[in-house]
């Protein structure tokens, strides 16, 4: 319980205290995206070919901390919860996916595709009653389309806001400064299971429960990482710049809703891949 | 003598396109014949070492090193060029082979190819799913500059470019040091010789 209260204290201590710096560069980076330009060439004018890792000692040194944080604890607990029966694992990422509709589907609408913010929100509701919670994905058996999640830093990216300088946050990981300050939208009031959860006033939930959910979902996602991650980071000279590539990466082609990528958002610059001759 | 001339030119033309190996068609030979070696009873060196050989012949190693130095690529002397490849070959086919020989037999299904322009073309495929672990969607961009014979160039998993993250890898130890080549060097001698 104490311990619960402290990561509690911790999250908003952290999410407070860059609120006021991060604002700043939000506004700083969507008036840089919005100025003297328009429409598609936004997005592209707040992209640059070069990676701003403005922090980057800071950012490494965090890194380090991470790292060696997940060996000592996060690294034997995904392992542990690998040897958990089947179901037990398959319940928990169920009902961990269940509860992230509750950010995908504000955002959905934010993002003006209204369609899928019904479908989220007629699975949502499917899952949490037939599907017990969540713990069985009924929606998916019914036939209902492939979950996307969706969050508010990919909103503002949607939205024509650049990532802005690369950040690796203490525990969280690797972030951006646009998806640092989306993540702050979580906690003043854009998601509904942390309002209920916090500032609920009810018997069932509580601070714990919501950091619980928070964890699980943390260690499912480590658990089912554990030889892909070990395998990359065996063959990398640089791991911390690798899994900064693979997460900005990521980002984009979640920003541009690229299940599998696409060579424009891929590479930026085909050109580089054509002015190499086979010598 | 024109028809003699346009007998010879469909000749030529179909015997140019019968020895054209199609991307999608070499990708799934290729995917086979790894998946052939990873599924024997043999030692994990072995399946190293034959994996090697399969990456020797269907990946174009100097052009992902080339892509992979970026802009550096334009201001080296002709000796650093060789040595460089000397060392990121090494270097490519210990990484290359090593993450391959963790899987054990498997089943890559090739579905489409999106041609880019005549020098690419994108073969689509998925690491069909186990009861372990989900479907994974890999992409290969084949080099066609020579149809006779296809080169991969980068491998795309799940929208994550493994030669721009490499570029990128190779970039931070670049930036890091003043873009001293010779400490790109070091470290790829040292990964050769510590793995």
């Amino acid at each position: 319980m104490l311990f619960n209260k402290a990561l509690l204290i911790y999250y908003n201590f952290i999410m407070m205290k860059k609120l006021a710096i991060v604002i700043v560069y939000v506004f700083l980076l969507a008036f840089n995206a919005n100025a003297a330009s328009d429409g598609e060439l936004v997005l592209n004018k707040s992209e640059s070919k070069e990676i701003k890792d403005c922090f980057e000692k800071l950012n490494r040194a965090t890194f380090a901390l991470n790292q060696g944080l997940d060996k000592t604890l996060i690294k034997p607990i995904a392992k542990g919860y690998r040897k958990l029966p089947t179901p037990i694992q398959k319940g928990t990422k169920n009902a961990v996916t269940n509860l992230s509709n509750l950010i995908t589907i504000p955002n959905n609408i934010l993002q003006g595709d209204i369609k899928t913010a019904m479908i989220n929100t007629g699975r949502l509701v499917v899952n949490t009653t037939v599907g017990l919670l969540g713990t069985v994905d009924v929606a998916n058996k019914m036939g209902f389309p492939k979950y996307e999640r969706e969050d508010y830093g990919q909103t503002l990216g949607k939205w024509g806001v650049g990532p802005g300088c690369y950040l690796v946050l203490p525990v969280l990981g690797p972030s951006t400064i646009r998806d640092t300050a989306g993540s702050f939208v979580n906690v003043l009031g854009g998601d509904p299971w942390y309002n209920v959860s916090i500032h609920g006033n009810n018997e069932f939930l509580s601070e714990g429960v919501y950091i619980t959910s928070k964890a699980m979902g943390g260690i499912d996602f480590r658990a089912d990482n554990l030889e892909s991650l070990d395998n990359f980071e065996r063959n990398s000279i640089d791991f911390y710049a690798s899994l900064r590539s693979l997460y900005l990466q990521d980002r984009e082609n979640k920003i541009k809703n690229n299940q599998r990528g696409n060579v424009e958002v891929i590479y930026k610059d085909e050109e580089d891949w054509e002015e190499i001759e086979n010598k | 003598m024109k028809k003699f001339l346009t007998l010879i030119f469909l000749l030529n033309f179909s015997i140019s396109d019968a020895y054209s190996i199609q991307p999608d068609v070499f990708v799934q030979s290729t995917v086979n014949r790894a998946s052939e070696i990873l599924s024997k009873n043999i030692s994990k060196e072995e399946k190293i070492n034959n994996l090697k050989i399969i990456a020797k012949e269907t990946v174009d190693i100097k052009g992902i090193g080339f892509y992979s130095l970026g802009s550096v690529r334009k201001v080296l002397n002709d000796n650093q060029i060789e040595k460089y490849f000397e060392l990121f070959e090494n270097y490519f086919l210990k990484s290359f082979s090593s993450r391959l020989s963790e899987y054990t037999n498997p089943k890559i299904e090739v579905q489409n190819k999106e041609v880019i322009n005549k020098n690419y073309t994108i073969v689509k495929s998925v690491l069909v799913s186990t009861p372990d672990r989900p479907e994974v969607k890999i992409d290969w961009r084949i080099y066609t500059k020579n149809p006779d014979n296809p080169l991969i160039r980068d491998l795309i998993i799940e929208g994550l470019s493994l030669a721009r993250t490499q570029k990128e890898e190779f970039a931070s130890i670049l930036n890091s040091n003043d873009n001293d080549i010779k400490v790109l060097f070091k470290t790829l001698k040292d990964f050769s010789k510590n793995y």
